[in-house]
């Protein structure tokens, strides 16, 4: 029989239904990191772009599932090089993989890998456009720390204009009740308003600041974020903005005591090490849950559990 | 528009029997809508006039085709370069019915994305949008997710 395969391409394409079986999966693999679901599949994971942090993150996922790997680390030394299409790269992957994870740095292609494939494609990030599997990471961070995924007043800070990682997080917690979005980032780099008109349709609140104050003691999360160099055309436009938003420890002394700090990592300086040693410092933690979010979306797409 | 005026203007492109009469055609836009519909492609006789005088455009272009009857979600796809045209479906030389086009929900292979980090632009890809508004025209890539503006709208 055939069944139509599922992919992971957009944050958007899944539903809450689905966003929070992937959070129970993600729970039962914290317990029991380590199960031989994969056994005698091979996983290929392309990266045509390096991100060695989100590479070893699915690379450790697949192995505690039992999987094994064959891949691209290093797009320098691979056939991509040689000007093989991406076409060609993935008709030639999809008959030696039962999945493909890939990252790439053009814009629509984990789409289009997926239309190519016969295997099930996850994106791990095509350019500036998605990265879904950070998105469900950060969701179950805040499942984790906050015990729920609606009623929470979330922070964003920062590049939010750019920032792929606030723009799919924004559209996945909309999907849960009475939430209350705040967004701190300069005039420069404000939240686009196709995701402010998307929050009005749903008639979720939300308020805009150009400064970073005691504004936050109302936050249940921080959503702190990177501003990169490399979003900018003009580099003067980013050497304006980019030492506006430091978070540093004594902002978070008047802060709720359920409030926690993610950040998609890595950091520059948007995060002041003094916060490293706040219990509402929670960037490293999430990293990890990184793995569990990863090995509950590859067992949820291949129907493992 | 002077009687005379309209008169040789109707004189410039002679009438035909049996087939589509496809006027307001913005004429800067002809070749493209001619490329889009197949007609450099079809064996039918085909009339053409271009920049003919209109109080709407400034300038249109019309074009006559025998013997030819388009579907809707054929002749739809010139919406997008040609809102305004207007066609008429001749029948033993009488115009039997009159046309609007309309944007479609969809657009394939037509239109080019307007980002240069597309996967379309940089692969042999036809290009797939879903059109989240049709006045003023916005196409969002199926690909890169970014939404082309009509100010933006380039025919491939
Ligand atoms: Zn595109």
């Amino acid at each position: 029989m055939y069944m139509k395969k599922r992919d992971l391409i957009s944050i958007t394409d899944y539903s809450r239904e689905e966003y929070l079986r992937i959070m129970e999966l993600a729970a039962e693999f914290e317990k029991n990191p380590n199960q031989d679901l994969l056994k005698g599949k091979v996983v290929a994971s392309l990266f045509f772009e390096p991100s060695t942090r989100t590479r070893l993150s699915f690379e450790t996922a697949i192995s505690r599932l039992g999987g094994r790997i064959i891949g691209i680390a290093d797009p320098g030394s691979s056939s991509v090089t040689k000007g093989e299409t991406l076409h060609d790269t993935i008709k030639m992957v999809t008959n030696y993989a039962d999945l493909i994870v890939m990252r790439h740095p053009l814009e629509g292609a984990a789409r289009y890998a997926a239309e190519v494939a016969t295997v099930p494609v996850i994106n791990a990030g095509d350019g500036a456009n998605q990265h879904p599997t950070q998105t469900l990471l950060d969701m179950y961070s805040i499942l984790k720390t906050q015990g729920r995924l609606d009623n929470l007043n979330i922070f964003m800070v920062g590049d939010l204009k750019y920032g792929r990682t606030v723009h799919s997080l924004l559209m996945a917690m909309s999907e849960f009740e009475n939430q209350i979005f705040n967004f701190i980032a300069p005039e420069e780099l404000l939240m686009p308003e196709e995701y402010k008109i998307h929050l009005r349709e749903r008639g979720i609140r939300y308020f805009e600041h150009l400064e970073f104050t005691d504004i936050i003691s109302a936050a249940d999360i921080i959503y702190m974020t990177r501003v990169q160099k490399e979003r900018f055309s003009d580099p003067i436009e980013y050497e304006k903005v980019k030492n506006v938003y430091i978070l540093r420890e004594k902002m978070l002394r008047n802060t709720k005591s359920n409030v926690r700090v993610l950040h998609p990592l890595p950091r520059v300086n948007e995060i002041h090490t003094d916060v490293d040693s706040s219990e509402k410092a929670y960037y490293f933690e999430q990293a990890l849950n990184g793995v569990f979010t990863r090995e509950a979306i590859i067992a949820h797409i291949l129907g493992l559990k | 528009m002077k009687d005379s005026t309209k008169k040789k203007l109707k004189l410039k492109v002679s009438a035909i029997k049996d087939g589509t009469v496809i006027d307001h055609i913005p004429a800067q836009n002809l070749f493209n809508v001619i490329t889009i519909l197949g007609l450099n492609k079809i064996d039918n006789q085909i009339t053409f006039g271009t920049n003919l005088e209109s109080d709407k455009l400034g300038s249109k272009a019309i074009i006559k085709v025998s013997d030819k009857f388009f579907a809707d979600d054929e002749i739809n796809k010139i919406a997008l370069i040609a809102p305004h045209a207007k066609l008429n479906i001749i029948r033993d030389y009488m115009v039997t019915e009159k046309r609007v086009v309309e944007v479609p929900d969809n657009v394939t292979g037509i239109v080019k994305c307007f980002n240069p980090k597309c996967i379309t632009n940089n692969e042999v890809i036809v290009t797939r949008f879903r059109v989240i508004s049709k006045e003023p025209l916005a196409l969002k890539c199926c690909y890169c997710e970014k939404i082309t503006d009509e100010a933006h709208l380039k025919v491939i």
